[in-house]
């Protein structure tokens, strides 16, 4: 990935991701958090990880955008923008979250790997560099059982969600 | 000059700081949940970019990118559960900050 829509992309992501957290209203954050989604989903692209990005754009700034859309506007929210915030959590967040960005710089300094380019790909005798047919083989053979039990989660998870959306709860 | 693993590895911990100190700071459960899909991505970023960085036979990693399908879809049936307890909640209580939510607080 050429360095300029690297960065580009990168600064997308990380402002709207901070935009996100100081929004007062949830659905401006809800609208930023998609932004910052459709950025990774492009950060993806420039690691040549196609499946992987277009599964993002589709889940995560899709199906589950909506729902959280859905479910803030069907709650109605507006009195949470008149609370005053508080300060002693604002100072708490910002400096646990500096000290993680600081310590995290230190480490990757040092972590001489990280400072060489990216290898370039090459295929082999009768492989294909196409992502998406190596990532669909890589699911249905080496990793088929787990397939089939993020499929039963998904079953537990509906039913969940249906019986957690009852009017009364026995 | 060229991007390396290090700047990948760097917006990742850059994301999932932000998520960490939105889960701190905010008290509206709905942005928390925000922020823990804004933590998840993250770690997402760092797998693909460590799967294109240790490249086995010319071709990346697959089993990364596999492990990041996977937590898209818990992180996907995740939200959907939070979610609808978020209403239930919502519906038993009348308020979304967690401050109003405190029958267990010692």
């Amino acid at each position: 990935m050429s360095p300029i829509l690297f960065y580009l992309f990168a600064a997308l992501t990380v402002c709207f991701g901070i935009a996100v957290v100081a929004n007062r209203n949830p659905v401006a954050s809800a609208l930023c958090l998609v932004v910052s989604f459709l950025g990774l989903a492009a950060l993806f692209v420039g690691l040549d990880a196609y499946f992987i990005a277009v599964i993002q754009v589709l889940v995560y700034a899709g199906a589950v955008m909506v729902l959280f859309l859905f479910i803030i506007m069907l709650l109605d929210l507006k009195a949470e923008t008149r609370r005053k915030p508080n300060l002693p959590a604002y100072v708490g967040g910002g400096l646990v979250a500096l000290a993680f960005i600081a310590q995290l710089w230190l480490v990757l300094e040092r972590y001489s790997a990280a400072h060489q380019p990216f290898p370039t790909m090459w295929a082999s005798e009768g492989k294909s560099i196409d992502d998406v047919t190596n990532v669909g083989t890589t699911l249905f053979s080496v990793h088929n059982l787990p397939f089939q039990v993020i499929g039963v989660l998904i079953l537990v998870a509906t039913i969940g969600v249906v019986v957690l959306s009852k009017r009364e709860l026995k | 000059m060229t991007i390396t693993l290090f700047h990948y590895l760097f917006v990742s911990g850059l994301l999932f700081a932000i998520g960490l100190a939105g889960v701190m700071l905010r008290r509206n459960i709905i942005i928390i949940f925000m922020c823990l899909e804004l933590m998840l991505n993250a770690a997402n970023l760092s797998l693909v970019a460590f799967s294109r960085f240790n490249l086995v036979n010319g071709l990346p990693n697959y089993n990364a990118q596999v492990l990041v399908f996977f937590i898209i879809t818990v992180a996907a049936a995740e939200v959907a559960v939070g979610l609808a307890i978020i209403v239930a909640l919502y519906r038993a209580r009348q308020t979304t900050h967690v401050e109003d939510i405190n029958s267990l607080k010692f």
